[in-house]
């Protein structure tokens, strides 16, 4: 089968490779129809998550149709159509059993890396380096899916897969986020960055209640997503004299009830720290860059709650932890609980509440991915969101681009 | 451990240091000579000698054994059970091969070694508590001594069981022993700690996860892209 491989640093490559077999008794077997690129992904792309080896097969969001099951799979059958979460979970662990899906204890094959580094280890996770189980990906043609009888979700006929494919990864993870905000009726949420988790962040909070949510960005195809799609007041802090006071001014002194860092460790930004930042991590003196969490500690009302779905992989430097303590603020983060949110979310897409595939601007072959990780990493082509059609429904690459979202949408100006 | 013989050999050694320092003369610079290898014994626990020419002594001294704990989420009685048959040791140890239980508390024990090597070794149950504890050990002679421990107690809050392994694996006094056995053994401490994960594995999700045997692009011998 054909597979995105990762080759090393900024180094991607549509190799062929043997087609996946179950190797476990709850393994399946699903024929890929929808594959995205993720933001973490472009983590992986320029070579900040160690323990990838050359070789590894990409991507964690991906959906199609199942074409084998193992023995102990019994809710399944070949023809299926399932989503598939990005995190792997056995389903009767201490942890799964509490539905922190990504905490799962028996998922990670490699879990005595991942021990080492961070004391305990998380579940495995799809296509996301050894540390995180070395499981093979799912920008490829075929991917083996591990603990199929509690992961995948049935998809009703009559959804169209760009309507669904996002519940594996980056509709979750945004609506937990907000979730995670504990957010009151009215409060004000502020959103960092309106890449694919922010957009979907933003659409949840109004979901759960928000008064006002604020999003921060520099791209004026997102900022133009966040404010049309997303309904959001927006801040291009590049145009602004500082996110903190403007936040300030916006909310009449008080701060944001709730900050979001759906940013995480490649942050970018205009002052001083970001540009020391980004100095310690070309020369590996640090692992992350921590701006926009940062902005949002010191942004953040007393007491309020600070929530980070955006991926950190190391030691963070000048955090200001003082401030965090000093304000009495919640911080809660961490990789999603996918498994948790797949029926509820599925239930408001097939309700009409939201079109999640107002986020793509970009369908491509699978061939395409060299170009599309280079764009997506680059924000070039006001890329947004990739999806890749590993069955050659993609389209040629010219030809597929400018979907519902991003260009056109926009009601009124952003600055 | 902070042995006392170790503060005494700082100390001693410290202090000849001391004097060559105060009296700089060329027999006590033959003293301070004396006195720094003693520092470095106390504080190491090694002397400075080329790690060959003193192992011969040191392999005299078993390691200790290895212990570690884990908590399943099942009942004491599922977990003893699924020990106590002994042939599905191997399902989640990696240095064993087979074990075939040969009755009355007498088990006989083939150890995976990497170069191919058969070590085979009996050994007997030396106590048996149901759903408690279980401790065997290898028979007198054997090429390996082998013995282990596993414990099995309630966990707080209803979270199952806590499974508490003591192991240790060590080449016998013999020659072939010494031989045989080096290849499989000590036990490490990762080793028998990520037994201990398989266990858990199979107990609690019915299969151990695995990524032997998927699919991957090309590799290289040498990650050198990613030395992580």
């Amino acid at each position: 089968m054909k597979a995105v491989c990762w080759n090393g640093k900024t180094d991607i490559r549509v190799e062929t490779v043997p087609d996946p077999e179950i190797l476990n008794p709850r393994d399946a077997i699903v024929r890929i129809t929808s594959t995205a690129i993720c933001g973490s992904d472009i983590h992986l792309y320029d070579g900040y998550i160690p323990t990838l080896k050359k070789g590894d097969i990409l991507g964690h969001e991906f959906m199609g149709e199942v074409v084998e099951v193992g023995r102990e799979v019994d809710n399944l059958r070949p023809g299926d159509r399932v989503v598939v979460p990005f995190t792997i979970a056995c389903g009767r662990c201490f942890f799964c059993r509490q539905g922190l899906w990504s905490a799962c204890d028996n998922s990670n094959p490699n879990a005595w890396m991942m021990q080492k580094a961070y004391g305990h280890a998380g579940s495995g996770l799809f296509g996301y380096s050894h540390m995180m189980g070395g499981y093979a990906g799912g920008q490829a043609e075929y991917a083996r899916v591990p603990f199929a009888d509690v992961g995948p979700l049935r998809i009703p006929d009559g959804l169209e897969d760009e309507k669904v494919l996002f519940l594996s990864d980056v509709f979750p993870t945004g609506y937990m986020a907000a979730e995670n905000c504990g957010i009151q009726p009215g409060d004000t949420v502020a959103v960092w960055g309106c890449g694919p988790v922010g957009l979907f962040a933003i659409q949840s909070a109004w979901m759960l209640g928000a008064g006002r949510v604020i999003a921060i960005d520099r791209f004026p195809e997102r900022l133009l997503l966040a404010q049309s799609w997303g309904r959001a007041e927006v801040i291009g802090y590049e145009e602004v004299d500082g996110v903190v006071a403007t936040l300030r001014e916006m909310t009449g002194g008080f701060g944001p009830d709730a900050c979001i860092d759906a940013v995480g460790m490649e942050a970018h930004g205009t002052t001083v720290d970001a540009l020391y930042d980004k100095a310690k991590q070309s020369v590996h003196l640090a692992t992350d860059r921590s701006h926009a969490l940062r902005e949002a500690i010191q942004a953040c009302r007393k007491c309020g709650t600070v929530s980070i779905p955006g991926v950190y992989g190391g030691l963070l430097d000048k955090v200001p932890f003082g401030a965090a303590f000093g304000k009495g603020l919640t911080l809660k983060m961490g990789q999603t609980h996918v498994h948790r949110y797949l029926r509820p979310l599925l239930e408001r897409i097939v309700n009409g509440e939201i079109d999640p595939s107002r986020i793509i601007t970009h369908r491509l072959g699978l061939e395409d991915a060299p170009w599309g990780y280079r764009t997506f990493r680059d924000k070039q082509d006001n890329c947004i969101k990739i999806v890749l059609k590993p069955d050659g429904n993609g389209g040629a690459r010219r030809r597929s681009n400018r979907g519902h979202g991003g260009n056109g949408q926009a009601r009124g100006e952003w600055t | 451990m902070f042995r006392v013989g170790q503060a005494a050999m700082i100390a001693s050694g410290a202090a000849l240091v001391a004097l060559a320092a105060r009296q700089r003369s060329w027999p006590i610079l033959g003293a301070a000579l004396a006195g720094a290898p003693l520092i470095y014994r106390g504080a190491t626990g090694r002397w400075p000698l080329p790690q060959s020419l003193v192992r011969r002594a040191s392999e005299a001294v078993a390691p200790a054994p290895v212990e570690t704990a884990v908590t399943i989420g099942r009942s004491r009685a599922e977990l003893y059970a699924f020990w106590r048959r002994l042939k599905n040791l191997p399902r989640f140890m990696r240095h064993l091969d087979e074990v075939i239980d040969l009755g009355g508390g007498r088990s006989h024990w083939t150890g995976k070694s990497p170069l191919g090597f058969r070590v085979e070794w009996d050994a007997e149950i030396v106590e048996e508590r149901e759903e408690q504890l279980l401790s065997w050990r290898s028979l007198p002679g054997s090429l390996v001594h082998s013995a282990g421990t596993v414990l099995f107690e309630d966990a707080a809050a209803g979270r199952g069981t806590v499974v508490r392994v003591s192991m240790e694996l060590v080449p016998s006094g013999n020659a072939l022993g010494q031989a045989v056995g080096r290849v499989l053994a000590p036990l490490t401490e990762q080793q028998v700690r990520e037994d201990l994960r398989r266990f858990k594995q199979l107990m609690e999700a019915g299969e151990i996860p695995t990524t032997d045997g998927q699919p991957a692009g090309e590799r290289s011998l040498i990650n050198l892209h990613n030395p992580l």
